[in-house]
């Protein structure tokens, strides 16, 4: 019984409706927090005493680096349920979800970059976190790559699939690997400057700017699942009376 | 007629797999020659300087084994999926996991194995003190192993695709990195002096690891690639 709605949620006609009907109430709250939290981030909050204004890439920064994990996990999760259940628009997520990922780490990469510039004074240093994103970034493409490179459906969503939870058994080795890795090197001090603990008016637009952003994840995930979902389904005849109506 | 047992199975996968290697021993040196090849690239390329190679040969060393063992993988099940031994396996009623194992053990000895016994005269070509000849040993020798694991998952999930290569260092170097930080820190550790237990015996725990999660995950990746 209670399983009634989740078998439904399973069924193409079904997901494609209701990604469609829950899409509005992701984008439109994201896109209102995005605007506080960027007026609150860049207009409200206080210049950093030590940073000065540079600081405030942190706004769109630090949510990066939470979605580009945040998004790894639901890409392995929808795998793992597609895997073992065999239920294709869990796949579907997945694919869905693997290039919006790897777009916010990208992200967090280029803004940490930009910080860095005027910070380290230089574009790159191999900073135990910054080189972490670089490799999670690398386990996206290898994901995206391996579904690219098969041409057959099913075969290319379940290896990839499979891809995706290896990479997320070996992330938390990854990460630690190259958290000593770092610390082995005697770390320079740059890198030890570390984050002030925040006032509330700095805080309080970052954590706007961390929830519109998962907002805004939901909201595209909604969006290209609906894509995908026409993609699979292109031949299929609940396809052409949907569009029809 | 009794069921072989899977214990059994595995003895006669190594053995058939060692079979085939000693008769095509030339694609069996091919990697070991990459590897020498790739080691002398680095003097040429930065100079003769004795004191410069010590301070990359840890890294070069690593790197070169790395790039080698790939070349090597990308032949793992290739012949068994071609000649339809991998069907075989597949409907044997053996556990999957266990025959991978013994296929991964099988290309270790043959690959892994003699780059290992290779990398001391490569180390001394890099001006790697003789002290540290037993740490490049031992940490080449828990690498390629950690290696030819991770790499029968990439191995397996690339299994019969066009440009498979490529594709397959796309899935492992990710993967390898810990293994490589580890391992080449390790020989630097040594080269000056210090003990490189601490790098070693994380390798080590990492083949532990590796030993025991990816036989599953390889055997899943042959399910989904030679449907």
């Amino acid at each position: 019984m209670a399983f009634t709605w989740f078998n439904k949620l399973a069924s193409p006609p079904h997901a494609y409706r209701i990604a469609g009907r829950l899409l509005p109430w992701f984008a439109w709250p994201s896109g209102l927090l995005i605007a506080i939290g960027l007026y609150g981030g860049l207009v409200l909050a206080p210049p950093d005493y030590q940073q000065g204004d540079a600081f405030r890439i942190v706004y769109v920064h630090a949510p990066s680096a939470w979605l580009s994990m945040l998004v790894y996990g639901t890409m392995a999760v929808a795998a793992a349920i597609g895997l073992v259940w065999r239920i294709k628009i869990a796949h579907a997520v997945a694919a869905a979800a693997a290039p919006v990922g790897a777009s916010f780490a990208f992200l967090a990469l280029a803004t940490g970059s930009i910080w860095g510039k005027p910070m380290w004074g230089t574009w790159w240093v191999w900073d135990a976190r910054l080189t972490s994103e670089l490799l999670l970034l690398f386990l996206y493409a290898g994901v995206m790559a391996l579904r690219a490179s098969i041409d057959d459906r099913d075969r290319a969503d379940r290896a990839s699939g499979l891809l995706a939870i290896v990479g997320v058994v070996n992330l938390p080795i990854i990460h630690y690997s190259v958290y000593w890795w770092n610390t082995l090197h005697q770390g320079s001090t740059l890198t030890k400057l570390g984050k002030p603990s925040m006032t509330g008016d700095m805080l309080w637009p970052l954590l706007a700017m961390l929830l519109a952003f998962t907002l805004y994840f939901g909201a595209v995930l909604l969006l290209r699942l609906r894509g995908e979902i026409l993609l699979r389904e292109r031949d299929a005849s609940w396809l052409r009376a949907e569009l029809a109506r | 007629m009794h069921a072989t047992g899977f214990i059994a199975a595995m003895r006669l996968t190594i053995h058939r797999d060692l079979l085939i290697a000693f008769r095509h021993w030339g694609q069996v040196a091919q990697p070991l020659i990459f590897f020498v090849m790739v080691t002398t690239l680095f003097p040429l390329a930065l100079g003769p300087d004795l004191a410069t190679l010590r301070g990359i040969a840890a890294g070069t060393l690593w790197v070169a084994a790395l790039l080698a063992s790939l070349l090597g993988l990308e032949l793992l099940f290739r012949a068994d999926h071609a000649d339809g031994t991998l069907e075989q396996m597949l409907l044997s009623g053996q556990p999957l996991a266990m025959l991978v194992l013994a296929k991964a053990v099988a290309h270790w000895l043959v690959s892994g194995m003699p780059l290992v016994l290779l990398s001391p005269v490569v180390a001394a070509s890099l001006a790697v003190p003789r002290a540290a000849h037993n740490t490049v040993l031992l940490s080449l020798g828990l690498g390629t192993a950690i290696l030819s694991s991770l790499g029968a998952i990439g191995s397996a999930l690339t299994l019969g695709l066009r440009r498979g290569s490529l594709l397959l260092g796309l899935l492992v170097l990710p993967l390898a990195m810990p293994a490589l930080i580890f391992g080449a820190r390790a020989i630097d550790l040594s080269i000056h002096g210090d003990s490189p237990r601490g790098p070693l015996l994380l390798l080590a725990a990492m083949l532990a690891l590796a030993l025991t999660l990816t036989p599953p995950a390889v055997a899943a990746a042959l399910r989904i690639s030679a449907e």
